[in-house]
């Protein structure tokens, strides 16, 4: 006799599917947002699966920091090229160039906030009305509360104490013009979660997130990666060093840890029995309490 | 990693004072779900405001403007993972005034957790959240009677609140429902079994989450598969494909099966039922496929697809229990925007039958007006029959909500009678 019950995973990916068929149906012009991260290619690829044999309805829309790994434009390019999507950029850099934003100083400068302003002015200019992205609620305390499909006003903003009740799997995506949506499809996953299903389903990722050489800098308990954009300190040496990252970001604020896990398999391994959080690397994050729920408030992703 | 391992949805109400937090800190803890800068932030938090040791109940710290009043406003969700199942907790507010997020987070749940203070028993909150869990027809209750440190770990203490608990839930419809004692602070019956209570020979709370049956919660018997979207590939190899896309609600559908379209009302057989990977013989609920028909049939967002031989009911007059859970009271004879599976259109509530009083239980005709937490058994008229069976029957197919249309906010919660 056949099993009726779904194992967690399966559970997961369907109802991300289910999430991501309720975008296309709900909204005129939605995007996924795409980092290069493994949490928007695993939405990628849960979209690729959701419209199978379509291909996939949606643009991919990043937001180009300017200070980016190599690495990772090349793996948004060739992942464009071969879904045969189209991809929307919001550059940081234009907006800098345009007044529209001004870029921080210090040696801790990043263009991390800097991005609300391209990632909202992105939205509107190309009428996007949903804006699908990876975030998941295990990753930090304002994502806890995340709605699948979460509205934002007209100046692209988060009301988190006055959020639509979301039941059952009722989603309400209705919305006037100029507001827009974000859309979680993955909330329920973990970090865990997206580890074993990258690895289940065989997911290309970039080769940052396995172990490699790499020039780097001790700041903030982490290995930042040595790059053009670093302002180097006194006493802060670049040292080589064999590390992986657990998230990627902009490379400024992206620290990596030492590891030697260069397959899949061990690095779902290291992850499980790691003890920090994988945002615990990222200096973003850092600055205060509420850091991610003030940047999220602005229209952050 | 075991791929059996299945997921469990739970949901918790309760104030800080029943040692909710605690509970939920306790089985992060305890599980092994909390990393180290969590734990060193926790303990910092501790000792800046004056506690002995590590407050678990900071854990599940939330928003800015939670953490400055200490209490839980919204539904925040959590995830611990044990080697035989994932688990989501959705962490509701206990206060009446949150009975809406309670309603939220009691929607998805196999199993709620009701807490109950060792040292007051059954109290007003407690028959609110039983009531709650019944109306919303979660699979489980677990009572977890706490502090049981405070009254001595005393057996007669946990038998008379279980009398007294069973003394109002036998008015309510609840399938299964336990009861264990235990201390959240110190970690009885918790994760671990507890010495200090060797007359009682039930399982501790997180055996019991592991091990409970949950593969019935969904209905697997009367097959309903309400189309989401329509796929139409049309390119090479895929010209003629024409895919219904959706997630199966309840029941199992086979391939070859003798399917009604409905409202339409054509008839067809399933020729595939496919997956990304593959085509597959049968599919059941809750399982994302799409599938295609023998017949060329018009069919579209709103539809649903079932067993010629199984049909939902079909009406434009229905009973709703109506939980209100806008700030905004509801207007009379006013058009609403229903969603109900993936079919939308407008509905006016033509009369409130009766108001509950969610601490009592008891039923009012005299106070018609619905306002936010309120719960209200009406009578729903729609422009077009919606195709539904009874909530207590089908989740998925006797749930509904209803949206503002001048203000696009989501302003109801029913429940099809």
């Amino acid at each position: 006799m056949s099993k009726y019950y779904l194992n967690y995973l399966d559970e997961l990916e369907s109802e991300a599917i289910y999430v991501l068929r309720e975008v296309w149906a709900q909204f005129d012009n939605p995007v996924i947002l795409f980092s290069g991260g493994k949490d928007s290619i695993v939405v990628t690829h849960l979209a690729r699966k959701a419209f199978h044999p379509a291909k996939i309805p949606f643009a991919l829309m990043h937001v180009d920091t300017g200070h980016n790994f190599p690495e990772t434009i090349k793996f948004r390019d060739d992942l464009i090229e071969s879904l045969g999507v189209s991809l929307i950029v919001g550059s940081v850099q234009e907006s800098i160039d345009e007044g529209r934003v001004a870029e921080e100083k210090g040696k801790n400068a990043t263009r991390n906030a800097l991005q609300i302003t391209t990632l909202l002015d992105a939205i509107e200019g190309n009428k996007v009305d949903c804006a699908i992205g990876g975030g998941r609620r295990d990753e930090e305390k304002a994502r806890a509360k995340e709605r699948f499909f979460s509205h934002r006003d007209d100046f692209g903003q988060w009301d988190p104490k006055n959020q639509r009740p979301e039941l059952w799997n009722l989603f309400n995506g209705k919305h006037f013009e100029g507001e827009h949506f974000r859309a979680f499809p993955i909330s329920n996953w973990t970090e865990m979660d997206v580890w074993n299903y990258i690895s289940r389903e065989n997911i290309q990722i970039p080769s940052l997130y396995f172990a490699h050489e790499r020039k780097v800098v001790w700041r903030n308990n982490s290995w930042i990666p040595y790059s053009e954009f670093l302002q180097l300190d006194e006493g802060e040496e670049v040292v080589t060093k064999k590390i992986r990252f657990r998230t990627l970001g902009d490379i400024t604020i992206t620290g990596g840890i030492e590891s030697e896990a260069d397959t899949v398999e061990m690095i779902a391994q290291e992850v499980s029995a790691m003890r920090q959080t994988e945002r615990g690397n990222r200096t973003d994050d850092k600055r205060s309490e509420t850091a991610m729920e003030d940047r999220k408030k602005q229209g952050y992703f | 990693m075991l791929d059996n391992n299945q997921l469990l949805r739970f949901t918790t109400a309760g104030s800080v004072d029943d040692g909710k937090s605690t509970l939920i800190g306790r089985l992060l803890y305890d599980s092994k779900s909390i990393f180290e800068d969590q734990l060193e932030a926790v303990e910092s938090t501790s000792k800046k405001k004056g506690h002995e040791g590590v407050d678990l109940a900071l854990f599940t710290d939330g928003l800015r403007d939670e953490r400055e009043q200490g209490i839980t406003i919204d539904v925040a969700y959590r995830y611990f993972t044990t080697p035989k199942r994932k688990f989501i907790i959705a962490d509701t507010p206990g206060h009446i005034q949150y009975t809406r997020n309670m309603i939220t987070g009691a929607s998805t749940a196999n199993a709620a957790i009701i807490l109950v203070d060792a040292r007051h028993g059954v109290i007003e909150q407690t028959k609110r959240h039983a009531f709650i869990a019944s109306l919303l027809q979660i699979p489980h209750i677990i009572v977890c009677i706490n502090k049981m440190d405070l009254v001595d770990y005393k057996e007669e203490v946990y038998n008379e609140i279980i009398g007294q608990f069973e003394e109002f839930s036998s008015k309510l419809l609840v399938k299964d429902i336990r009861f264990i004692p235990i201390s959240a602070l110190l970690g009885d019956n918790v994760v671990n079994r507890s010495e200090n209570m060797s007359w009682y020979q039930g399982a501790p709370l997180l055996h019991t989450l592991e091990t409970m049956h949950i593969s019935s919660d969904i209905n697997k018997v009367d097959a309903r598969f309400p189309v989401q979207t329509v796929l139409r590939p049309q390119r090479e190899g895929f010209i003629d494909y024409r895919g219904y896309a959706g997630r199966i609600a309840s029941g199992i559908l086979r391939k070859g099966d003798e399917i009604t379209v409905m409202p339409s009302g054509f008839t067809s057989k399933i020729k595939s039922i496919d997956t990304f990977e593959k085509e597959v013989d049968e599919a059941y609920a809750p399982m994302s496929v799409s599938i295609t028909l023998e017949d060329d049939i018009d069919i579209s967002r709103g539809d649903m697809i079932v067993r010629t031989k199984n049909k939902p009911e079909s009406a434009q007059d229905l009973e709703v229990m109506l939980c209100w859970l806008n700030n905004e009271s509801a207007k009379p004879r006013t058009k609403y925007i229903v969603r109900h599976t993936s079919n939308e259109q407008m509905a006016m509530v033509k009369e409130v039958i009766y108001k509950i009083d969610i601490n009592t239980l008891a039923r009012s005709g005299e106070d018609k007006e619905m306002n936010m937490n309120d719960i209200c058994k009406v009578k729903l008229r729609t422009t077009k029959p919606l195709l539904f069976d009874s909530y207590r029957e089908n989740r998925g197919t006797g749930s509904l909500i209803l949206i503002d249309p001048a203000t696009n906010q989501t302003v109801a919660a029913g429940m099809i009678v």
